[in-house]
Protein backbone atom coordinates (compact mmCIF):
# COMPACT_ATOMS: atom_id res chain seq x y z
CA UNK A 1 0.00 0.00 0.00
CA UNK A 2 2.31 2.54 1.02
CA UNK A 3 5.14 1.39 -1.23
CA UNK A 4 3.05 1.61 -4.52
CA UNK A 5 0.82 5.22 -2.93
CA UNK A 6 4.76 6.67 -2.72
CA UNK A 7 5.28 5.67 -6.22
CA UNK A 8 2.41 7.30 -7.39
CA UNK A 9 3.25 10.64 -5.04
CA UNK A 10 6.49 10.59 -7.41
CA UNK A 11 5.23 10.11 -10.73
CA UNK A 12 3.11 12.65 -10.05
CA UNK A 13 6.06 14.84 -9.05
CA UNK A 14 7.86 14.11 -12.17
CA UNK A 15 4.84 15.14 -13.98
CA UNK A 16 4.60 18.37 -12.59
CA UNK A 17 8.59 18.83 -12.71
CA UNK A 18 7.90 17.83 -16.59
CA UNK A 19 4.91 20.47 -17.34
CA UNK A 20 6.93 23.52 -15.27
CA UNK A 21 9.89 22.54 -17.21
CA UNK A 22 8.52 22.03 -20.86
CA UNK A 23 6.09 24.81 -20.23
CA UNK A 24 8.72 27.11 -19.16
CA UNK A 25 10.85 26.37 -22.37
CA UNK A 26 7.68 27.08 -24.59
CA UNK A 27 7.29 30.30 -23.45
CA UNK A 28 10.72 30.99 -23.58
CA UNK A 29 10.69 29.76 -27.43
CA UNK A 30 7.18 31.72 -27.81
CA UNK A 31 8.13 35.08 -26.27
CA UNK A 32 10.01 37.17 -29.05
CA UNK A 33 6.66 36.07 -31.39
CA UNK A 34 4.57 37.72 -28.62
CA UNK A 35 7.20 40.41 -28.50
CA UNK A 36 6.17 40.90 -32.23
CA UNK A 37 2.63 40.55 -32.39
CA UNK A 38 2.64 43.49 -29.24
CA UNK A 39 5.08 45.73 -30.89
CA UNK A 40 3.18 45.88 -34.54
CA UNK A 41 0.18 46.48 -32.29
CA UNK A 42 1.52 49.72 -30.35
CA UNK A 43 1.32 53.30 -31.92
CA UNK A 44 4.42 55.21 -32.52
CA UNK A 45 4.12 57.49 -30.53
CA UNK A 46 3.73 54.81 -27.34
CA UNK A 47 6.93 53.88 -28.28
CA UNK A 48 8.42 56.93 -28.84
CA UNK A 49 7.84 58.21 -25.77
CA UNK A 50 8.08 55.23 -23.56
CA UNK A 51 10.74 53.41 -25.59
CA UNK A 52 10.86 49.86 -27.40
CA UNK A 53 10.93 47.74 -23.90
CA UNK A 54 8.71 49.59 -21.98
CA UNK A 55 5.31 47.81 -20.85
CA UNK A 56 3.15 48.67 -24.14
CA UNK A 57 0.62 51.63 -23.19
CA UNK A 58 -1.68 52.50 -26.41
CA UNK A 59 -2.62 50.15 -29.27
CA UNK A 60 -3.16 50.75 -33.28
CA UNK A 61 -3.66 48.71 -35.86
CA UNK A 62 -2.40 51.59 -38.35
CA UNK A 63 0.99 50.23 -38.43
CA UNK A 64 -0.67 47.19 -40.60
CA UNK A 65 -2.37 49.50 -42.76
CA UNK A 66 1.17 51.75 -43.09
CA UNK A 67 3.21 48.56 -44.10
CA UNK A 68 0.63 46.54 -45.95
CA UNK A 69 -0.16 49.94 -48.30
CA UNK A 70 2.48 52.69 -48.32
CA UNK A 71 5.25 49.88 -47.58
CA UNK A 72 4.79 48.16 -50.51
CA UNK A 73 3.92 45.06 -48.24
CA UNK A 74 0.76 43.77 -50.69
CA UNK A 75 2.41 43.67 -53.97
CA UNK A 76 5.42 41.96 -52.36
CA UNK A 77 3.20 39.40 -50.89
CA UNK A 78 1.18 38.89 -54.47
CA UNK A 79 4.80 38.36 -55.84
CA UNK A 80 5.71 35.88 -53.48
CA UNK A 81 2.81 34.22 -53.97
CA UNK A 82 2.94 34.09 -57.80
CA UNK A 83 6.70 32.84 -57.37
CA UNK A 84 6.02 30.20 -54.66
CA UNK A 85 2.96 28.31 -55.79
CA UNK A 86 4.10 27.86 -59.55
CA UNK A 87 7.54 26.71 -58.23
CA UNK A 88 6.63 24.37 -56.00
CA UNK A 89 3.94 22.98 -57.85
CA UNK A 90 6.41 22.39 -60.66
CA UNK A 91 9.08 20.69 -58.57
CA UNK A 92 7.07 18.40 -56.87
CA UNK A 93 5.88 17.46 -60.37
CA UNK A 94 9.54 17.07 -61.96
CA UNK A 95 10.77 15.82 -58.92
CA UNK A 96 7.69 12.61 -58.30
CA UNK A 97 8.19 11.73 -62.02
CA UNK A 98 12.01 11.39 -61.52
CA UNK A 99 11.64 9.57 -58.12
CA UNK A 100 9.09 7.07 -59.80
CA UNK A 101 11.60 6.32 -63.16
CA UNK A 102 14.33 6.08 -61.02
CA UNK A 103 13.44 3.81 -58.01
CA UNK A 104 10.56 1.55 -60.38
CA UNK A 105 12.82 0.85 -63.23
CA UNK A 106 15.60 -0.41 -63.59
CA UNK A 107 17.76 2.65 -65.80
CA UNK A 108 21.15 2.23 -66.53
CA UNK A 109 23.63 4.88 -64.13
CA UNK A 110 20.43 5.13 -61.89
CA UNK A 111 22.69 5.41 -58.30
CA UNK A 112 25.01 7.77 -59.92
CA UNK A 113 21.94 9.98 -61.72
CA UNK A 114 20.02 10.15 -58.04
CA UNK A 115 23.39 10.67 -56.25
CA UNK A 116 24.63 13.54 -59.22
CA UNK A 117 20.61 15.43 -58.47
CA UNK A 118 20.87 15.46 -55.14
CA UNK A 119 24.06 16.64 -55.57
CA UNK A 120 23.28 19.88 -57.13
CA UNK A 121 21.16 20.42 -54.81
CA UNK A 122 23.63 20.65 -51.89
CA UNK A 123 25.88 22.94 -53.48
CA UNK A 124 26.41 26.08 -51.79
CA UNK A 125 24.21 28.73 -54.05
CA UNK A 126 27.43 30.94 -53.53
CA UNK A 127 28.84 29.19 -56.28
CA UNK A 128 25.95 29.42 -58.72
CA UNK A 129 24.88 33.51 -57.78
CA UNK A 130 27.08 35.07 -60.18
CA UNK A 131 26.48 32.58 -63.35
CA UNK A 132 22.51 32.47 -62.79
CA UNK A 133 22.60 36.19 -62.28
CA UNK A 134 24.14 36.51 -65.94
CA UNK A 135 22.61 33.76 -67.38
CA UNK A 136 19.24 35.07 -66.90
CA UNK A 137 20.62 38.06 -68.47
CA UNK A 138 21.30 36.20 -71.06
CA UNK A 139 18.12 34.84 -71.37
CA UNK A 140 16.27 38.19 -71.32
CA UNK A 141 14.50 37.12 -67.88
CA UNK A 142 16.73 39.17 -65.68
CA UNK A 143 14.76 41.02 -62.74
CA UNK A 144 11.58 38.63 -64.24
CA UNK A 145 10.14 36.63 -61.50
CA UNK A 146 9.98 33.88 -64.22
CA UNK A 147 13.83 33.61 -63.55
CA UNK A 148 13.20 32.80 -59.77
CA UNK A 149 10.73 30.52 -60.72
CA UNK A 150 13.10 28.94 -62.58
CA UNK A 151 15.83 29.03 -60.01
CA UNK A 152 13.80 27.73 -57.82
CA UNK A 153 12.71 24.66 -59.56
CA UNK A 154 16.04 23.95 -60.58
CA UNK A 155 18.07 24.06 -57.44
CA UNK A 156 14.92 22.46 -55.45
CA UNK A 157 14.22 19.74 -57.76
CA UNK A 158 17.63 17.34 -56.59
CA UNK A 159 16.37 16.99 -52.99
CA UNK A 160 12.79 16.23 -53.84
CA UNK A 161 14.00 13.36 -55.82
CA UNK A 162 15.66 11.73 -53.67
CA UNK A 163 13.33 11.92 -51.02
CA UNK A 164 10.84 11.02 -53.47
CA UNK A 165 12.87 8.47 -54.33
CA UNK A 166 13.33 6.58 -50.28
CA UNK A 167 9.87 6.77 -50.11
CA UNK A 168 8.86 5.52 -53.95
CA UNK A 169 11.19 2.47 -53.39
CA UNK A 170 9.65 1.35 -50.27
CA UNK A 171 6.55 0.74 -52.11
CA UNK A 172 6.50 -3.57 -52.95
CA UNK A 173 7.22 -4.37 -56.63
CA UNK A 174 4.56 -6.88 -56.35
CA UNK A 175 2.03 -3.78 -56.61
CA UNK A 176 3.53 -2.81 -60.01
CA UNK A 177 4.01 -6.20 -61.27
CA UNK A 178 0.35 -6.74 -60.83
CA UNK A 179 -0.31 -4.06 -62.91
CA UNK A 180 1.85 -5.01 -66.08
CA UNK A 181 -0.35 -8.05 -65.83
CA UNK A 182 -3.15 -6.43 -65.94
CA UNK A 183 -1.50 -4.18 -69.06
CA UNK A 184 -1.03 -0.96 -67.66
CA UNK A 185 1.54 1.24 -68.68
CA UNK A 186 4.50 3.65 -66.83
CA UNK A 187 1.84 6.49 -67.34
CA UNK A 188 -0.91 4.66 -65.65
CA UNK A 189 1.09 2.93 -63.05
CA UNK A 190 2.72 6.09 -62.27
CA UNK A 191 -0.53 8.25 -61.73
CA UNK A 192 -2.68 5.36 -60.80
CA UNK A 193 -0.68 3.66 -58.30
CA UNK A 194 2.56 5.23 -57.47
CA UNK A 195 1.57 8.63 -56.98
CA UNK A 196 -1.51 8.17 -54.91
CA UNK A 197 0.44 5.97 -52.19
CA UNK A 198 3.05 8.58 -52.62
CA UNK A 199 0.49 11.15 -51.06
CA UNK A 200 1.79 11.44 -47.51
CA UNK A 201 5.03 12.40 -48.46
CA UNK A 202 3.77 15.19 -51.34
CA UNK A 203 2.02 16.77 -49.02
CA UNK A 204 4.67 16.89 -46.11
CA UNK A 205 7.13 18.13 -49.04
CA UNK A 206 4.78 20.76 -50.56
CA UNK A 207 4.47 22.03 -46.92
CA UNK A 208 8.15 21.84 -46.58
CA UNK A 209 8.89 23.23 -49.90
CA UNK A 210 6.29 26.27 -49.55
CA UNK A 211 7.89 27.64 -46.70
CA UNK A 212 11.64 27.34 -48.34
CA UNK A 213 10.51 29.30 -51.67
CA UNK A 214 8.61 31.61 -49.50
CA UNK A 215 11.20 32.82 -47.35
CA UNK A 216 13.96 32.69 -49.77
CA UNK A 217 15.99 35.83 -49.74
CA UNK A 218 19.17 35.39 -51.33
CA UNK A 219 17.84 34.33 -54.41
CA UNK A 220 15.75 36.72 -54.80
CA UNK A 221 18.07 39.76 -54.39
CA UNK A 222 20.53 37.88 -56.83
CA UNK A 223 17.69 37.49 -60.03
CA UNK A 224 15.50 40.70 -59.21
CA UNK A 225 16.43 44.42 -59.45
CA UNK A 226 13.79 46.29 -59.47
CA UNK A 227 11.49 46.89 -55.93
CA UNK A 228 8.34 46.48 -57.34
CA UNK A 229 9.28 42.52 -58.11
CA UNK A 230 10.47 41.53 -54.99
CA UNK A 231 9.33 39.01 -52.84
CA UNK A 232 7.99 40.18 -49.25
CA UNK A 233 11.04 38.94 -47.85
CA UNK A 234 12.91 41.41 -49.88
CA UNK A 235 10.58 43.85 -49.08
CA UNK A 236 11.02 43.43 -45.63
CA UNK A 237 14.37 44.52 -45.50
CA UNK A 238 13.55 47.36 -47.89
CA UNK A 239 10.61 48.00 -45.19
CA UNK A 240 13.45 48.15 -42.58
CA UNK A 241 15.82 50.85 -44.43
CA UNK A 242 12.55 52.96 -45.30
CA UNK A 243 10.58 53.21 -41.53
CA UNK A 244 14.27 53.28 -39.70
CA UNK A 245 13.42 52.80 -36.07
CA UNK A 246 9.82 53.10 -36.78
CA UNK A 247 9.62 49.38 -34.94
CA UNK A 248 5.83 49.35 -34.90
CA UNK A 249 5.76 49.25 -38.72
CA UNK A 250 8.46 46.96 -39.10
CA UNK A 251 7.20 44.73 -36.77
CA UNK A 252 3.71 44.95 -38.34
CA UNK A 253 5.49 43.71 -41.71
CA UNK A 254 7.46 40.73 -40.02
CA UNK A 255 4.20 39.77 -38.64
CA UNK A 256 2.84 40.22 -42.49
CA UNK A 257 5.13 37.86 -43.42
CA UNK A 258 5.33 35.50 -41.64
CA UNK A 259 1.66 35.21 -41.80
CA UNK A 260 1.10 32.33 -44.65
CA UNK A 261 3.34 30.24 -43.67
CA UNK A 262 2.10 29.80 -39.65
CA UNK A 263 -0.97 29.36 -41.79
CA UNK A 264 -0.07 26.56 -44.09
CA UNK A 265 2.30 25.16 -40.50
CA UNK A 266 -0.82 24.79 -38.43
CA UNK A 267 -3.01 23.55 -41.25
CA UNK A 268 -0.67 21.01 -42.08
CA UNK A 269 1.22 20.06 -39.33
CA UNK A 270 0.26 16.76 -39.57
CA UNK A 271 1.57 16.08 -42.76
CA UNK A 272 4.76 17.41 -41.73
CA UNK A 273 5.00 15.06 -38.84
CA UNK A 274 4.08 12.30 -40.47
CA UNK A 275 5.83 13.00 -43.18
CA UNK A 276 8.86 13.07 -41.63
CA UNK A 277 7.97 10.03 -39.51
CA UNK A 278 7.79 7.85 -42.78
CA UNK A 279 10.49 9.00 -44.09
CA UNK A 280 12.92 8.52 -41.18
CA UNK A 281 11.33 4.76 -40.98
CA UNK A 282 12.04 4.41 -44.59
CA UNK B 1 2.77 1.36 -43.92
CA UNK B 2 -1.09 0.61 -43.36
CA UNK B 3 -1.50 0.84 -46.70
CA UNK B 4 1.21 -1.70 -47.71
CA UNK B 5 0.14 -4.40 -45.55
CA UNK B 6 -2.90 -5.92 -47.48
CA UNK B 7 -1.66 -6.11 -50.67
CA UNK B 8 1.52 -8.34 -49.73
CA UNK B 9 -0.71 -11.22 -49.19
CA UNK B 10 -2.17 -11.48 -52.58
CA UNK B 11 0.92 -11.28 -53.89
CA UNK B 12 2.74 -14.37 -52.88
CA UNK B 13 0.29 -16.35 -55.65
CA UNK B 14 0.33 -14.94 -59.01
CA UNK B 15 5.12 -14.14 -58.70
CA UNK B 16 6.47 -17.39 -58.93
CA UNK B 17 5.53 -18.82 -62.13
CA UNK B 18 5.44 -15.21 -64.99
CA UNK B 19 8.85 -13.37 -62.41
CA UNK B 20 11.86 -13.94 -65.07
CA UNK B 21 9.72 -12.75 -67.76
CA UNK B 22 8.39 -10.12 -66.53
CA UNK B 23 11.04 -8.56 -64.79
CA UNK B 24 12.40 -8.87 -68.69
CA UNK B 25 9.88 -6.67 -69.32
CA UNK B 26 11.02 -4.09 -66.97
CA UNK B 27 15.01 -4.23 -67.59
CA UNK B 28 13.58 -2.35 -71.63
CA UNK B 29 12.73 1.21 -70.81
CA UNK B 30 9.64 2.91 -71.87
CA UNK B 31 10.96 5.92 -73.22
CA UNK B 32 8.24 7.89 -71.10
CA UNK B 33 10.30 6.35 -68.37
CA UNK B 34 13.48 8.09 -69.67
CA UNK B 35 11.60 11.89 -70.27
CA UNK B 36 10.73 11.38 -66.44
CA UNK B 37 13.95 11.12 -65.88
CA UNK B 38 15.82 13.63 -68.94
CA UNK B 39 13.01 16.62 -68.23
CA UNK B 40 14.09 17.36 -64.64
CA UNK B 41 17.91 16.77 -65.28
CA UNK B 42 17.54 19.25 -67.67
CA UNK B 43 16.22 21.77 -65.37
CA UNK B 44 18.70 20.92 -63.05
CA UNK B 45 21.61 21.20 -65.71
CA UNK B 46 20.01 24.57 -66.80
CA UNK B 47 20.26 26.33 -63.59
CA UNK B 48 22.63 24.43 -61.42
CA UNK B 49 25.06 22.23 -62.73
CA UNK B 50 26.03 24.44 -66.27
CA UNK B 51 26.16 27.69 -63.36
CA UNK B 52 28.12 25.71 -61.25
CA UNK B 53 31.40 24.81 -64.01
CA UNK B 54 31.18 29.03 -64.86
CA UNK B 55 31.00 29.69 -61.61
CA UNK B 56 34.65 27.52 -60.92
CA UNK B 57 35.71 29.39 -64.07
CA UNK B 58 35.09 32.71 -63.10
CA UNK B 59 36.92 32.15 -60.20
CA UNK B 60 39.76 32.29 -61.93
CA UNK B 61 39.53 35.57 -64.19
CA UNK B 62 39.17 39.35 -63.00
CA UNK B 63 35.74 40.41 -63.99
CA UNK B 64 33.84 43.78 -63.36
CA UNK B 65 30.26 42.07 -64.95
CA UNK B 66 30.54 44.48 -68.16
CA UNK B 67 33.54 44.24 -69.71
CA UNK B 68 34.69 40.46 -70.93
CA UNK B 69 36.38 38.41 -68.18
CA UNK B 70 39.95 38.33 -67.92
CA UNK B 71 41.99 35.25 -67.41
CA UNK B 72 44.10 35.61 -64.37
CA UNK B 73 45.06 31.89 -63.37
CA UNK B 74 45.06 31.33 -59.26
CA UNK B 75 45.29 35.43 -58.59
CA UNK B 76 42.16 35.61 -56.79
CA UNK B 77 43.12 33.13 -54.46
CA UNK B 78 46.86 34.28 -54.02
CA UNK B 79 45.00 37.56 -53.16
CA UNK B 80 43.28 36.03 -50.18
CA UNK B 81 46.17 35.33 -48.52
CA UNK B 82 47.25 38.58 -47.81
CA UNK B 83 43.01 39.84 -47.54
CA UNK B 84 42.21 41.00 -43.91
CA UNK B 85 38.62 40.64 -44.00
CA UNK B 86 38.41 37.22 -45.98
CA UNK B 87 40.82 35.61 -42.75
CA UNK B 88 38.58 36.90 -40.29
CA UNK B 89 35.39 35.97 -42.48
CA UNK B 90 36.80 32.46 -42.27
CA UNK B 91 37.12 32.55 -38.75
CA UNK B 92 33.96 33.55 -38.36
CA UNK B 93 32.45 31.13 -40.65
CA UNK B 94 34.47 28.11 -38.62
CA UNK B 95 32.90 29.79 -35.29
CA UNK B 96 29.43 29.80 -36.77
CA UNK B 97 29.71 25.89 -37.72
CA UNK B 98 30.66 24.90 -34.17
CA UNK B 99 28.08 27.43 -32.17
CA UNK B 100 25.57 27.51 -34.59
CA UNK B 101 25.65 23.84 -35.92
CA UNK B 102 27.31 22.68 -32.96
CA UNK B 103 24.64 23.87 -30.26
CA UNK B 104 21.52 23.08 -32.78
CA UNK B 105 22.44 19.59 -32.89
CA UNK B 106 23.29 19.18 -29.12
CA UNK B 107 19.76 21.03 -28.58
CA UNK B 108 17.74 19.55 -30.79
CA UNK B 109 18.52 16.30 -29.42
CA UNK B 110 18.20 17.41 -26.24
CA UNK B 111 14.45 18.56 -26.99
CA UNK B 112 13.73 15.78 -29.41
CA UNK B 113 14.69 13.13 -25.93
CA UNK B 114 12.58 15.80 -23.71
CA UNK B 115 9.38 15.64 -26.06
CA UNK B 116 10.02 12.27 -27.52
CA UNK B 117 7.35 10.73 -25.24
CA UNK B 118 3.46 11.50 -26.01
CA UNK B 119 2.34 12.47 -23.34
CA UNK B 120 -0.91 15.44 -22.42
CA UNK B 121 0.13 19.21 -23.72
CA UNK B 122 3.12 17.42 -25.42
CA UNK B 123 1.63 18.84 -29.12
CA UNK B 124 1.57 22.16 -27.79
CA UNK B 125 5.26 22.31 -26.31
CA UNK B 126 6.25 20.64 -29.91
CA UNK B 127 4.29 23.12 -31.92
CA UNK B 128 6.09 25.94 -29.83
CA UNK B 129 9.68 25.34 -30.68
CA UNK B 130 9.07 23.97 -34.02
CA UNK B 131 7.00 27.59 -35.24
CA UNK B 132 9.76 29.66 -35.87
CA UNK B 133 11.32 27.26 -38.04
CA UNK B 134 8.83 27.96 -40.75
CA UNK B 135 9.40 32.09 -40.15
CA UNK B 136 11.66 33.34 -42.89
CA UNK B 137 15.09 34.71 -41.90
CA UNK B 138 14.46 37.85 -42.43
CA UNK B 139 11.53 37.90 -40.18
CA UNK B 140 13.45 36.66 -37.17
CA UNK B 141 15.88 39.02 -37.89
CA UNK B 142 13.94 41.73 -37.57
CA UNK B 143 12.26 40.24 -34.94
CA UNK B 144 15.58 39.99 -32.60
CA UNK B 145 17.12 43.26 -34.46
CA UNK B 146 14.10 44.70 -32.17
CA UNK B 147 14.69 42.67 -29.04
CA UNK B 148 18.09 44.27 -29.53
CA UNK B 149 18.16 48.13 -29.52
CA UNK B 150 19.38 50.13 -26.87
CA UNK B 151 16.07 50.77 -25.68
CA UNK B 152 14.66 46.77 -26.48
CA UNK B 153 13.28 43.64 -24.24
CA UNK B 154 16.57 42.21 -23.91
CA UNK B 155 18.34 45.44 -21.96
CA UNK B 156 15.48 46.34 -20.28
CA UNK B 157 15.47 42.73 -18.46
CA UNK B 158 18.95 43.22 -18.14
CA UNK B 159 18.25 46.38 -16.04
CA UNK B 160 15.60 45.21 -13.92
CA UNK B 161 17.36 42.12 -12.69
CA UNK B 162 20.28 44.00 -11.74
CA UNK B 163 22.53 43.71 -14.76
CA UNK B 164 22.41 47.07 -15.78
CA UNK B 165 25.91 47.38 -16.60
CA UNK B 166 25.46 45.02 -19.28
CA UNK B 167 23.61 47.23 -20.99
CA UNK B 168 24.83 46.92 -24.89
CA UNK B 169 24.50 48.11 -28.10
CA UNK B 170 24.68 44.00 -29.14
CA UNK B 171 24.21 44.76 -32.62
CA UNK B 172 26.46 47.77 -33.11
CA UNK B 173 29.46 46.15 -31.05
CA UNK B 174 32.20 44.28 -32.49
CA UNK B 175 32.75 42.23 -29.72
CA UNK B 176 29.41 41.48 -29.75
CA UNK B 177 27.89 41.59 -32.82
CA UNK B 178 28.72 37.71 -34.32
CA UNK B 179 26.83 36.17 -31.15
CA UNK B 180 24.02 38.19 -30.94
CA UNK B 181 23.35 37.19 -34.92
CA UNK B 182 24.03 33.24 -33.74
CA UNK B 183 21.06 33.24 -31.32
CA UNK B 184 18.35 34.41 -33.31
CA UNK B 185 19.67 31.79 -36.00
CA UNK B 186 19.87 29.12 -33.35
CA UNK B 187 16.49 29.66 -32.23
CA UNK B 188 14.78 28.92 -35.73
CA UNK B 189 17.00 25.95 -36.12
CA UNK B 190 16.61 23.97 -32.88
CA UNK B 191 13.01 23.28 -33.59
CA UNK B 192 13.73 21.75 -36.68
CA UNK B 193 16.67 19.39 -35.87
CA UNK B 194 14.27 18.24 -32.65
CA UNK B 195 11.75 16.89 -35.63
CA UNK B 196 14.61 15.59 -37.58
CA UNK B 197 15.25 13.88 -34.03
CA UNK B 198 11.93 13.28 -33.10
CA UNK B 199 11.54 11.55 -35.96
CA UNK B 200 14.51 9.09 -35.70
CA UNK B 201 13.94 8.52 -31.49
CA UNK B 202 10.38 7.05 -32.81
CA UNK B 203 11.97 4.73 -35.44
CA UNK B 204 13.47 2.94 -32.74
CA UNK B 205 12.00 -0.49 -31.74
CA UNK B 206 10.74 -0.22 -28.11
CA UNK B 207 11.90 -3.68 -27.57
CA UNK B 208 15.37 -2.91 -28.04
CA UNK B 209 14.71 -0.59 -24.54
CA UNK B 210 12.19 -3.19 -23.36
CA UNK B 211 15.33 -5.71 -23.48
CA UNK B 212 17.88 -3.56 -22.70
CA UNK B 213 15.60 -2.96 -19.41
CA UNK B 214 15.70 -6.89 -18.79
CA UNK B 215 19.59 -7.00 -18.83
CA UNK B 216 19.57 -4.01 -16.10
CA UNK B 217 20.91 -1.24 -18.19
CA UNK B 218 20.48 2.63 -16.66
CA UNK B 219 19.07 4.87 -18.39
CA UNK B 220 22.29 6.55 -19.18
CA UNK B 221 23.31 3.10 -20.59
CA UNK B 222 20.11 2.75 -22.91
CA UNK B 223 20.63 6.21 -24.18
CA UNK B 224 24.42 5.37 -24.91
CA UNK B 225 23.50 1.87 -25.83
CA UNK B 226 20.77 1.57 -27.40
CA UNK B 227 19.56 5.23 -29.22
CA UNK B 228 22.67 6.55 -30.27
CA UNK B 229 23.72 3.72 -32.42
CA UNK B 230 20.15 3.49 -33.12
CA UNK B 231 20.25 7.37 -34.42
CA UNK B 232 23.14 6.61 -36.79
CA UNK B 233 21.43 7.63 -40.00
CA UNK B 234 19.64 10.30 -38.61
CA UNK B 235 22.82 11.65 -36.92
CA UNK B 236 24.42 11.74 -40.59
CA UNK B 237 21.04 13.51 -41.80
CA UNK B 238 21.79 16.32 -38.96
CA UNK B 239 25.52 16.64 -39.45
CA UNK B 240 24.95 17.22 -43.47
CA UNK B 241 21.90 19.48 -42.58
CA UNK B 242 24.23 21.90 -40.18
CA UNK B 243 27.44 21.75 -42.14
CA UNK B 244 25.39 22.83 -44.88
CA UNK B 245 23.15 25.28 -43.13
CA UNK B 246 26.00 27.06 -41.71
CA UNK B 247 28.15 27.42 -44.82
CA UNK B 248 24.95 29.20 -46.70
CA UNK B 249 23.87 31.16 -43.58
CA UNK B 250 23.29 34.28 -44.89
CA UNK B 251 20.02 36.00 -44.92
CA UNK B 252 20.01 36.49 -41.07
CA UNK B 253 23.30 37.96 -41.04
CA UNK B 254 22.67 40.10 -44.24
CA UNK B 255 19.20 41.35 -42.43
CA UNK B 256 20.88 42.07 -38.96
CA UNK B 257 23.91 43.61 -39.69
CA UNK B 258 25.32 42.90 -43.66
CA UNK B 259 28.51 41.59 -41.79
CA UNK B 260 29.42 44.42 -39.87
CA UNK B 261 30.25 46.51 -37.62
CA UNK B 262 33.91 46.54 -39.06
CA UNK B 263 33.24 42.71 -40.51
CA UNK B 264 33.02 41.83 -37.09
CA UNK B 265 30.28 39.48 -37.86
CA UNK B 266 31.61 39.17 -41.69
CA UNK B 267 30.81 35.20 -42.84
CA UNK B 268 32.07 34.15 -46.15
CA UNK B 269 28.65 34.03 -47.87
CA UNK B 270 28.24 37.74 -46.99
CA UNK B 271 31.64 38.54 -47.98
CA UNK B 272 31.37 36.76 -51.34
CA UNK B 273 28.16 38.67 -51.76
CA UNK B 274 28.97 42.14 -51.11
CA UNK B 275 32.52 41.51 -52.84
CA UNK B 276 30.76 40.50 -56.08
CA UNK B 277 27.37 42.29 -56.54
CA UNK B 278 28.72 45.43 -54.33
CA UNK B 279 31.94 46.26 -55.34
CA UNK B 280 31.23 44.50 -58.61
CA UNK B 281 34.35 41.95 -58.65
CA UNK B 282 32.54 39.26 -60.05
CA UNK B 283 36.18 37.40 -60.30
CA UNK B 284 37.21 37.21 -56.68
CA UNK B 285 33.62 36.98 -55.51
CA UNK B 286 33.45 33.95 -57.47
CA UNK B 287 36.44 32.33 -55.80
CA UNK B 288 35.31 32.84 -52.13
CA UNK B 289 32.59 31.17 -53.55
CA UNK B 290 34.88 28.14 -54.27
CA UNK B 291 36.03 28.33 -51.02
CA UNK B 292 33.17 27.78 -50.02
CA UNK B 293 31.98 25.18 -51.92
CA UNK B 294 35.50 23.43 -50.93
CA UNK B 295 34.64 23.94 -47.19
CA UNK B 296 31.39 21.88 -47.74
CA UNK B 297 32.72 19.27 -50.21
CA UNK B 298 34.57 16.79 -48.03
CA UNK B 299 31.64 16.67 -45.37
CA UNK B 300 28.51 16.73 -47.89
CA UNK B 301 30.67 13.98 -49.79
CA UNK B 302 31.25 11.42 -46.61
CA UNK B 303 27.85 12.04 -45.99
CA UNK B 304 26.51 11.32 -49.64
CA UNK B 305 28.21 8.20 -49.25
CA UNK B 306 27.48 7.12 -46.10
CA UNK B 307 23.68 7.55 -47.44
CA UNK B 308 24.07 5.68 -50.21
CA UNK B 309 25.87 2.70 -48.77
CA UNK B 310 22.66 2.65 -46.13
CA UNK B 311 19.90 3.08 -48.98
CA UNK B 312 21.13 -0.24 -50.57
Amino acid sequence: MTTTSAAVRRRRAATAGFHLGAGTLALLWLLPIGLVLVTSLRSFDDIAANGLGSWPHSFTLDNFRQAWVDGGQRRALINSLLVTIPAVLVTLALASMAAFALSRYELPFRRSLLLLMLGGNLLPPQILLVPVSKLSELMGLHDTLTALIGVQIGFGVGFYVFVLHGFMRAIPAEIQQAAVVDGAGPWQIFWRIILPLTRPALAALSALSFTWVFNDLLWAITVLRSDTKMPITAALIGLQGQYVSMWNVIAAGSVIAAAPTVAVFLRFQRHFVAGLNLGAVK
Amino acid sequence: MAVLTPTKSTSPAPSPPGGGRRRGAARRTPPLVLAFVMVPLLAEALWVFWPALQGFYLALTDWDGVSPPTFVGLDNFREMAGDDTFRSATWHTVLWLVLFGGLSALLGLATALLFQQERRGIGFYRAALFLPVVFSLVATALVWQAIYQPDGVLNQVLEAVGLGSLRHAWLADQDTALYAVIVPALWRQIGYVMVLYLAGLKGIDPALYEAAKVDGASAWQRFRHVTLPQLRSVNAVVLSVIVIDSLRSFDVVWSLTRGGPYHSSELLSTYMYSTAFQSLRLGYGSALAVVIFVLAFGVICSYLVRAFREAD
